[in-house]
């Protein structure tokens, strides 16, 4: 399906310095189209700062990123949302005031090229309103979604921050620590529906909980100190005695 | 070692029915007890919810009509009323709405108070014509300076707004053989409107401020229920956020100011119509930190906020300074200081969370 042989996502010898700092340092990571990759690494190991580079935050001091073989390193956060890069975040993102059934409306109606209409009240329109209800349904935000978000419990935001990326209908998302926070409860749910993601869209799953990334992960990159420290499969990095060394000896500690 | 089979049976269905997804057993039952229809009919009600018209709205737009039919004496006033409540709306458009603070709103103002009057001299005395020229020169100033308050932090955005305002005071000033410079603009000579001659009541350029404040506040509810209108919601909400759902946020906030420099030109445009006059004044400082003061008085980011610290404001203005003619400002700074304890947050739109409050049934804000 894709130009440049099923690899959705792409970077190649990606630097990025803050004055004598070097965040990341000759990354060069590839994503396989609906593949879920996930990135770990310790503590200040750069992990942020990549996720920055990809979702064109920040631009890279040199190297390049490449969506389906198109270069998009020159691209806005906007952008690259439209081309199809999405992303959650760590800590919550939401519009606290606007309820679940705005606030991926809001998403929606911008996707659908909507976001100039200025003279068509919102959800005007049946195929806005079949999406909005599609992706509640999807993350089981249905019978919320009349209620203002602040208000909602801590598991029903973290769905939503999720909800909302996928409501851009991203081809990469970047799931950035989804189960951060959430209540030993309401954890499953998140679980389930992390599995759950559609199967076309690629996952870059950035996660300190180890149970988490073996579950989930198909292939793992280990980034330690801005570089890539290990690409593999779950096994091969699990068994790796470096990566014991340098992460889950640490993570042992938790 | 990957996704369990539960996951993959439920991404199979994603294209298919919603509600049948969640037989895959996870702790979700119950949440799609409601079909798909009910839902859709129900996301459309909640939709369609946000942009109705609300009791509290009607009554007060009943109250501005009734005021020209049952307060003849006090025309002069109210017009002022009227627009003051324009510009402190064109100034929600901008604070509210996209979130940006300005402390050179006056500009716009003044722009379209002296652009109206110059044409005058030019012999284009219709009203309609010279509200349009009026609004467009502002409307062009607006875009202008648009890309100036993009970057930058509250304060610089303060500094860039007073920077322009500033500016265009000295330019009015200096060129005095066309604004009249101190003297003000003389002679504004302005026509009939649709065939009403202005009246020294007042009667006349009451009835026109509040028409044109009207259509212009139908035209600014309608744009703040439009997808448009969200995205500077959001914008305002989180900047950072709205980015990452792929609106395009710079252009945004270069139209959301520049909607609101025309609005802020149409209430220039009015008041130099109105009152055939145009001085310094309209440009001065003050009338960018009245106009703020207004708005906060009112309520930001719901439309009504300007036109609610309107009412207070000139009503508070003029009879205080009967009482006190040298010290009614007094009040006005008790009142917003006590506004500024009672909570940053109420400032938002208090009257809102009053009437919410009021009422034992949620309401959405409008």
């Amino acid at each position: 399906m894709s130009a440049a042989n099923g690899i959705a996502l792409e970077t190649v010898g990606l630097n990025r310095n803050f004055g004598g700092l070097r965040a990341t340092s000759d990354v060069s990571i590839k994503l396989r189209t609906g593949e879920r990759h996930a990135l770990i690494g310790p503590n200040g190991a750069g992990k942020t700062t990549l996720i920055n580079l990809l979702t064109g935050v920040l631009r890279p001091t040199s190297g390049r990123v490449l969506l389906n073989g198109e270069d998009i390193t020159n691209l806005a956060p906007d952008q690259r949302v439209r081309r199809g890069v999405a992303r959650t975040f760590q800590i919550n993102q939401l519009f606290a005031a606007m309820t679940p059934l705005e606030t991926i409306g809001m998403a929606v109606s911008q996707r659908q090229g909507k976001g100039w209409q200025f003279w068509r009240p919102v959800g005007h329109r049946r195929e806005v309103i079949d999406e909005i209800v599609e992706v509640l349904g999807r993350f089981g935000l249905t019978d919320v979604m009349g209620e203002r978000t602040g208000s909602l419990p801590y598991g029903k935001q973290r769905l939503l921050e999720i909800a909302l990326a996928i409501a851009c209908k991203p081809k990469v998302l970047l799931l950035d620590e989804p189960a951060a926070g959430v209540p030993e409860g309401e954890r499953d749910e998140i679980l389930a529906t992390v599995a759950a993601l559609p199967e076309d869209v690629t996952v870059l799953l950035i996660e300190h909980d180890m149970d988490l990334v073996f579950r989930f992960a198909q292939r793992i990159s280990v980034l330690v100190a801005g570089a890539v420290l290990t690409e593999g499969t779950v096994e091969e990095v699990a068994n790796d005695p470096r990566v014991r060394a340098v992460y889950l000896g640490e993570a042992g500690h938790d | 070692m990957t996704r369990d089979a539960s996951g993959d049976a439920m991404t199979r269905n994603a294209s298919g029915d919603a509600m049948t997804r969640n037989a895959s057993g996870n702790a979700m039952s119950g949440v799609f007890s409601k079909n798909i229809e009910t839902l859709r009919a129900e996301a459309v009600r909640q939709h369609d919810a946000l942009s109705r018209w609300r009791v509290a709205e009607v009554l007060f737009w009943l109250a501005m009509a009734a005021s020209w039919f049952l307060m003849p004496s006090r025309h002069l006033l109210l017009n002022e009323v009227a627009i003051l409540g324009l510009f402190a709306l064109s100034l929600d458009f901008i604070l509210g709405y996209a979130g940006i603070i300005s402390l050179g709103h006056a500009a716009f103002f003044g722009l379209g108070a002296y652009t109206a009057g110059i044409i005058t001299k030019f012999g284009i005395t219709d009203p309609l014509a010279g509200l349009v020229i009026g609004t467009f020169a502002a409307t062009l100033l607006g875009f202008a300076t648009s890309f100036l308050v993009l970057r930058g932090s509250d304060l610089t955005r303060l500094m860039v707004t007073l920077g322009v305002s500033l500016v265009l005071y000295e330019v009015a000033n200096r060129l005095g053989w066309l604004t009249g410079g101190a003297d003000g603009l003389q002679g504004v000579d302005v026509g009939p409107v649709l065939g009403f001659e202005f009246d020294i009541y007042g009667g006349v350029a009451h009835a026109y401020s509040l028409i044109v404040l009207f259509v212009l506040f139908l035209a600014a509810r309608r744009v703040t229920h439009s997808p448009f209108g969200w995205s500077l919601r959001v914008i305002r909400d989180n900047p950072l956020r709205a980015a990452a759902i792929g609106v395009p946020v710079n252009r945004r906030l270069i139209a959301a100011y520049t909607l609101g420099a025309a609005y802020a030109g149409a209430a220039g445009a009015l008041l130099c119509q109105t009152t055939q006059f145009a001085s310094l004044d309209v440009l001065a400082f003050h009338r960018s930190a009245d106009v703020l003061l207004i708005l906060t008085i009112g309520g930001v980011g719901y439309l009504y906020g300007g036109l609610i610290g309107a009412v207070v404001f000139k009503l508070m203005q003029s009879y205080l300074s009967d009482l006190t003619p040298q010290y009614w400002e007094f009040w006005i700074g008790l009142l917003l200081v006590a506004l500024v304890l009672v909570g940053r947050e109420r400032l938002q739109s208090w009257p809102t969370l009053v009437w919410a409050r009021l009422r034992p049934r949620r309401v959405a804000a409008p």
